[in-house]
């Protein structure tokens, strides 16, 4: 016989200890937002328009090459916003500029430190920047209430006293929350380490929705199948059950992704880094959120108009 | 699913085919000790069967270097019903200089955002901006030609003569005085005697006199019109035109009746681009970046066909085997859709979520795998417990993967370039390993456990 490998979490009463894996989940988000209220995002020229230099050195970067390269900047009065090194790469994000000024820049910094390569020069004006911003909020939205909908249509069969559209709202609670924890955790980043918030960390946010609410099916969709076979016990114990049933699976369907994006971190090259270090947050969070997050609030959603239908009784 | 065996032999073809898609063709290749060589070409293969596209994946500019830039066309000088008009001529003007100068598959797009008309250009292997600048940048210059006197002395420096005029009009062509400026509109029409497409001329009060002047004097005589150094048309003058309103016959159809019109328009309606947003990328960066995830992909893939292996043992194996057909197919889709219309273009972003889409391909099993063991736990045989896992988890799956194309597709509807590249990438993962985890699965297990 094969021992369950998650047996120490057998028998475990999560639904018991829910406001414990709350509060886990505060003290986790809670540092993010002040973050975001104190910082802000580190927003990328997707979103705000400007231009970005890649700039190649074969020695490296060094604070001498970084000087120059500030230096060469500020002397044609082009504003610099931010500067990030990687390996030999340098990564400038400055206000918009155009051609003429970014091959003088290229001819005088080469004067200074010899020759460099420039792999990258990207410009992104304001109006297309300000789009970028709109359509990111709105796909997230959109997203979101699209999913709602979806959930609430799926599990319509759910028998009562259970609610279609109470699924659907706290697979949208475990979903904010996974999307609070990687936009905390960016503000963060982007504060002490220049992350930056571009059109791949959407992408990333996106994928991030996308997962979280797969890993809250998988829980919803036994608490369903478990509603219908069993209607004596308690809802708590239904919702409690079902988590245990699901908890390898949920486990290992994360791994998995956990694995490749590991893979990919390791190895993926530092154009897309902090796109995987998003996605791997999100996706341990989206894990989380899924089995101490999701059923759980539905408990406490299911007990509390159980109280409010008795003192009314 | 009633016949196994035919599902069977169905998965194998598809994958045999795919792999004809995916190997990549090779010449004279000797494996060890064999004495032949082994050539394998599948562009001969794919044209005698008449297929005459090239069959590619289609890297994006981030992967192969090049440039992409956002132009705004500023329609201030233009009325609103022509807009769209100027907009496709602007675009076909772009599109012309682009094929000249050589550049392989170029995309040349127009967009509308709110009343902004957009064109959007991506040049691949075109680092140079100035090349670029001199490709879209300049606004088309429509000149018309009128043949010279023989043996007089050149009037137009030889440079400025547009190709392919001389054969036209002979070795001493005229440049006349009128231009795109004297044109107002251009249509397509249809002969009332004939019913035949025509192209439709209306200059303005200007140059109605200037039109007079030349078909006067070239009554029976051909001129030439030219857009940016190309004669576009050569037609015949039948007789002078007074009213400033002509039009050109010929053996036209609808379709070429519109691009010279459309192209007309370039001169007649010209409009200033601006410079929303460019992006110059080098060709090394994303080499080496495609380098690096495809080695990170390979070390995902095997360490997933471990995991699968340590946790089901041979189940795991199987879906192993199933994710290797998922990745073949993808690779596929991929590829053969570089011979339609609707090539999907990898970008360093679509390359990490078919990756990422590799963990996710063996979550559908996992689901399932899961659900056999705790039904063989409730002393089910192996054979029901393989059906009643494949049913019961089906509703968590579709769930679950339409929850995934929900977002992919509102990522598709929002984003721009790597965005989109992403949410397309992951949509067709999300569709075939639904595929491969159920029915390549399933059909092999009840294949082995009959």
């Amino acid at each position: 016989m094969r021992v369950d490998r998650y047996l120490l979490l057998n028998g475990m009463n999560i639904i018991g200890k829910k406001y414990w894996y709350f509060a886990i989940s505060l003290i986790i988000i809670i540092p993010g937002i002040i973050a975001l209220f104190l910082w802000g995002l580190n927003l990328s020229i997707d979103f705000t328009g400007g231009s970005r230099l890649t700039l190649s050195f074969k020695n490296g970067v060094n604070s001498k090459t970084l000087s120059a390269v500030e230096n060469t900047l500020g002397a044609e009065k082009i504003k610099v916003y931010s500067t990030q090194e990687s390996n030999n790469l340098l990564f400038v994000k400055t206000q918009v500029i155009d051609q003429n000024q970014n091959k003088k820049f290229q001819a005088d910094l080469e004067k200074k430190i010899g020759t460099f390569k420039e792999e990258e020069f990207e410009t992104i004006g304001p109006t297309i920047g300000g789009e970028t911003t709109t359509n990111a909020i709105l796909a997230v939205i959109i997203a979101s209430i699209l999913i709602v909908l979806y959930i609430s249509w799926s599990f319509r069969k759910v028998p009562k006293p259970a609610s279609s559209f109470r699924f659907g709202v706290c697979a949208i609670l475990a979903l904010i929350h996974d999307v609070l924890v990687v936009m905390g955790l960016y503000a963060i980043l982007g504060h002490f380490f220049g992350v930056e918030t571009d059109s791949l960390f959407l992408t990333a946010v996106l994928t991030i929705i996308g997962f979280s609410v797969h890993d809250t099916i998988v829980v919803f969709d036994r608490i369903r199948e478990n509603l219908k076979r069993t209607t004596n016990l308690p809802f708590a114990q239904v919702v409690n059950e079902s988590i245990l049933q699901t908890l390898d699976r949920s486990l290992n369907t994360s791994l998995t992704v956990i694995l490749v994006l590991f893979a990919l971190l390791l190895f993926g090259g530092e154009t897309i880094r902090w796109f995987v270090v998003a996605l791997l947050i999100g996706i341990i969070s989206g894990t989380y959120s899924s089995i101490f997050n999701a059923s759980p609030l539905l408990v406490v959603w299911q007990e509390w108009t159980e109280k409010r239908r008795k003192k009314n009784a | 699913m009633k016949n196994p065996r035919l599902f069977f032999w169905l998965i194998i073809v598809l994958t045999l085919i795919s792999l004809f898609i995916v190997v990549p063709s090779f010449n004279n290749l000797s494996i060890g000790p064999l004495k032949t060589k082994l050539s394998f070409n599948q562009q001969d293969l794919l044209r005698k069967v008449g297929i005459r596209n090239t069959m590619d994946f289609r890297k994006g500019l981030d992967l192969q270097g090049g440039t992409s830039v956002t132009l705004m066309a500023d329609m201030k000088g233009i009325s609103v019903d022509k807009r769209d008009d100027a907009l496709n001529s602007a675009k076909m003007v772009i599109e012309k200089r682009v094929d000249l100068f050589g550049v392989t598959e170029p995309i040349v797009e127009t967009s509308k955002v709110g009343s902004e008309y957009r064109i959007i250009v991506e040049l691949p292997g075109v680092t140079n901006l100035d090349q670029v600048k001199n490709l879209i940048g300049t606004t088309a210059q429509l000149t018309f030609w009128e043949q010279g006197a023989t043996g007089s002395a050149q009037i137009a420096p030889k440079t400025n003569i547009p190709l392919g005029l001389t054969q036209i009009l002979g070795s001493n062509p005229k440049q006349t005085n009128l231009t795109g400026n004297d044109l107002q509109s251009t249509a397509v029409t249809f002969n009332q005697n004939t019913g035949k497409p025509q192209v439709q001329l209306i200059f303005t009060s200007s140059g109605s006199q200037k039109f007079a002047d030349i078909t006067k004097r070239n009554v029976g005589k051909v001129v030439a019109i030219a857009l940016d150094n190309q004669v576009i048309e050569a037609p015949r003058v039948d007789e002078p035109i007074l009213s400033g309103d002509a039009v050109i016959t010929g053996n036209f159809t609808v379709d070429t009746a519109k691009t010279l019109s459309t192209s007309l328009n370039a001169g007649a309606l010209p409009v200033p681009l601006i410079t929303l947003q460019s992006n110059v990328i080098g060709p090394t960066l994303g080499m080496s970046s495609l380098q690096k995830s495809l080695f990170a992909g390979l070390l995902g893939f095997l360490i997933i066909v471990i995991f699968m292996v340590v946790l089901y043992g041979s189940l795991g194996a199987i879906a192993s085997l199933a994710l290797i057909i998922y990745t073949l197919l993808v690779l596929a889709i991929f590829k053969a859709s570089s011979l339609s219309p609707y090539a999907i273009t990898l970008t360093l972003s679509g390359i990490a979520g078919f990756i990422l889409s590799i963990g996710m391909a063996v979550d559908a099993n996992i689901l399932i795998f899961e659900r056999m063991k705790e039904e063989m736990r409730q002393g089910k045989s192996r054979k029901s417990a393989i059906e009643v896992g494949f049913s019961r988890a089906w509703t968590s799956i579709r769930d679950s993967n339409i929850a995934t194309l929900i977002t992919s597709a509102v990522l598709y509807k929002f984003g721009t370039g790597t965005v989109q590249g992403f949410a397309l990438v992951s949509a067709i993962g999300v569709l075939v390993s639904m595929f491969s985890a159920i029915v390549v699965t399933r059909t092999f297990l009840r294949f082995i456990y009959k």
